[in-house]
């Protein structure tokens, strides 16, 4: 580059998540990073280790766990809570409708997506966090496209889409009432392209789920789903064995996969460049309505 | 494989629904193929449902249900493209008056501002809103795009007055770089593909322009500035006296061996290591954030800024601003806010109105005692302790504000140190 003192986009993207990530941890008193085992959250972890480093990541993980996980998401989170020497802490769905917070949804397509919200909202009250950070990207979906880096939620832990503080420059206003909370994105500004680049010129280990390998589905509304206890069969589904990959990582029964023979991350982004389809395109919880996750957010959804 | 080390351009668009501003970044969209099947087909879906007979590219724009179900963008919207030159982001904000808050926010973070002007009707009120909004925001560059050439037949001599026209309103302005293309976003000439209509026009398509205009020298090079963000402090055995600033240079460059002096204090030390991660710089810049050590153990904690000794940001109490509120609740003199200054926060009060600008005309309008919402007006500030500041036009960073109000905590204005 012509310029020596020009910062390429994958610098500058880092540049821009490192600064709010230490915003957040100067201007709030308990944060908290929201890890969910996908690969967006496991960048963020990375970020919050070069930020701070050599101090270690004065926050703790926290880890939604619907009891749906797949297992190589849980091993994954396990070993990268040892890696990073960070706190880990569990908030338990299964937990939320035990004590009859939360409500198992029932049908064919029953998932603890949703519910997840519950026992989100429960955990950041128990420990009195007052800035949730997560991985979400303002690309992922229409809704997030009008996120703004630091999120004001009431003491109820709802959004309101009309009412956001306007963002100006690097200048973020964390300033609340007693009750109220923060979730914070500090890479809003990375499309799924950039956080696999971002994970290649890293070399950022990434769970197995995301490469690809062999595996029993079956095909549902032209979804690959993963055969799994939590998952009922319609008559007439048969399980096959696929060769497959994850390019997100949620509730085991209605995350899709797609036939992929890309075994390493170079080829992943070799994928996702000729890809004519968006990742979430392969999430059954997205597809519920047109503004499915406008409302979920609203109520206080990731 | 993908380029890794792409450059990265922020522009602006602002518009009204009518002037094809949501078509031409669809069409920017489609045609570098950053629009997805189902994208694509979730847009098909709902253009049918409301009976249009056309693909309406705007819906992939307008993301709120409250905001389809009104017809209008309310605020502003980020979108991502990238080509194998650049990666862009765009803040498209919508164009109303109401909505010169939306336009500010927009266009603090972006390199390039994009001037929409409809063929057929030449410079509107709009267009002058725009222009002088990128100005006054320094935006470095500006590129004026002449849409629907298709509906004036691609003659050459509309294109040429509206040129004319513009470059002396400009003259005006602030902008030292713009740039001029005639287009039809509907059909496609000369966004990403030159136009078949147009051999008279040789200069670059749209995308090309957005490729290779300069941006190298868009970030303060010269005047070295490291606000300090946080102290980093391991506390463990292996770096039991590791004691690092950490923060994002606002200016300048910054090397290990450097003189400095840390402000307010005026202590003077040099730079022992540059750290990002594991790894040791051998320089830091804007925009990048790292964390320095020094070689003396000097008292430092956030909201310091750590300067070089021949080169410093002014401590003052006393703030010139051009401000724009962004507030439904208007703001009286006298009235008691939070100033927000690089990672600084301080208490302040509103001591003078000195004028406010109708930003059609840009006339000024004296003797106001009160600022309401979208309002932008030259004023002065008076903070309970100096902020260290440097002019806007000097440095985009240490020369902005935002100002929160007290009981609701809401940013309410923008603020541009004069």
């Amino acid at each position: 580059m012509s310029n020596p003192y020009y910062l390429s986009h994958l610098k500058e993207l880092e540049a821009e998540a490192i600064f709010v990530i230490r915003e957040v941890v100067a201007q709030f008193e308990k944060p908290a990073l929201l890890f969910s085992g996908g690969k967006d959250s496991i960048v963020l972890a990375y970020l919050s280790r070069k930020a701070f480093a050599p101090a270690r990541i004065p926050f703790p993980l926290v880890h939604i766990d619907t009891g749906h996980n797949f297992p190589e998401t849980m091993e994954y989170r396990d070993w990268l809570v040892n890696e990073l020497g960070v706190k880990l802490i569990v908030g338990s769905v299964q937990e939320s409708i035990d004590k009859g917070r939360a409500r198992e949804e029932t049908g064919i397509n029953a998932s603890r997506n949703a519910l997840q919200t519950v026992t989100l909202l429960d955990t950041i009250e128990q420990h009195k966090f007052d800035a949730a950070m997560g991985g979400a990207r303002r690309d992922e979906e229409k809704a997030r496209a009008k996120e703004r880096f630091f999120s004001h939620r009431d003491e109820f832990g709802q959004w309101d889409p009309k009412n956001q503080r306007p963002e100006l420059w690097n200048l973020f206003n964390g300033r609340k009432h007693i009750g109220e909370h923060f979730r914070v994105f500090p890479i809003s500004n990375w499309t799924e392209m950039d956080v696999w680049q971002y994970i290649y010129s890293e070399n950022i280990p990434i769970p197995t789920l995301y490469l690809s390998h062999e595996r029993e589905v079956i095909e549902r509304d032209g979804a690959l789903l993963s055969t799994s206890p939590w998952l009922k069969l319609k008559p007439g589904e048969i399980p096959m064995k696929r060769i497959v990959r994850f390019r997100t990582c949620g509730d085991m029964p209605i995350t899709g996969a797609v036939e992929s023979f890309a075994d390493t991350v170079e080829k992943i982004i070799e994928e996702v460049a000729a890809s004519r389809k968006t990742e979430r395109g392969t999430r059954a919880d997205d597809k519920r309505s047109e503004t499915a996750m406008e409302d979920r957010k609203k109520s206080g959804y990731f | 494989m993908s380029n890794i080390n792409n450059q990265l351009l922020r522009f602006t668009t602002a518009g009204s629904v009518d002037d094809g501003k949501s078509t031409l970044i669809g069409r920017l969209l489609y045609d570098s193929k950053s629009i997805f099947e189902d994208q694509l087909a979730a847009v098909e879906a709902s253009s049918a449902k409301k009976g249009f007979d056309y693909v309406d590219l705007s819906l992939l724009t307008d993301g709120l249900k409250s905001e389809r179900e009104q017809g209008i963008t309310i605020d502003v919207a980020y979108r991502y493209f990238a080509t194998p030159r650049r990666k862009f982001i765009i803040a498209d904000t919508p164009g109303h008056i109401q909505y010169t808050r939306n336009m500010v926010t927009g266009a603090s973070t972006a390199n390039l501002a994009l001037i929409l002007i409809d063929a057929r009707k030449g410079l509107v009120e709009q267009t002058y809103r725009h222009s002088f909004i990128a100005s006054l925001l320094k935006i470095p560059h500006i590129i004026v795009c002449v849409n629907k050439m298709d509906l004036v037949e691609y003659d050459q001599s509309v294109y040429d007055r509206i040129v004319a026209e513009y470059k002396a309103f400009s003259a005006k302005l602030e902008v030292s770089d713009i740039q001029f293309v005639p287009i039809s976003a509907l059909a496609g000439d000369n966004v990403v593909n030159r136009s078949e209509a147009m051999h008279w026009y040789q200069g670059a398509t749209l995308l090309h322009m957005l490729e290779s205009v300069h941006i190298e020298s868009d970030h303060n090079h010269i005047d070295s500035r490291f606000p300090v963000q946080y102290v980093v402090r391991p506390q463990s055995k292996e770096h039991h006296d590791f004691r690092g600033y950490a923060g994002r240079v606002a200016g300048g460059i910054f090397r290990p061996g450097d003189d400095v002096t840390v402000l307010p204090s005026g202590f003077q030390s040099k730079v022992k290591a540059i750290h990002l991660g594991n790894a040791l710089l051998e320089e830091a810049f804007a925009p990048m954030s790292v964390t320095l050590t020094l070689e003396d153990e000097i008292d430092i904690s956030r909201g310091d800024i750590i300067a070089k000794p021949n080169n410093q940001p002014q401590a003052e109490q006393d703030i010139d601003l051009m401000l724009c509120w962004m507030n439904q609740r208007p703001v009286n003199l006298n009235t008691k806010l939070y100033i927000r200054h690089t990672s600084r926060e301080v208490r302040g009060v509103l001591k003078e109105i000195q004028y406010k600008l109708d930003i059609n005309s840009l006339h000024r309008v004296e003797n106001v005692e009160q600022l309401g919402m979208n309002d932008i007006a030259r004023v002065k500030i008076r903070t309970a302790q100096p902020l260290l500041i440097d002019s806007y036009r000097k440095n985009r960073i240490t020369g902005s504000v935002i100002l929160v109000d007290e009981s609701t905590n809401e940013t309410v204005a923008a603020g541009m140190i004069v």
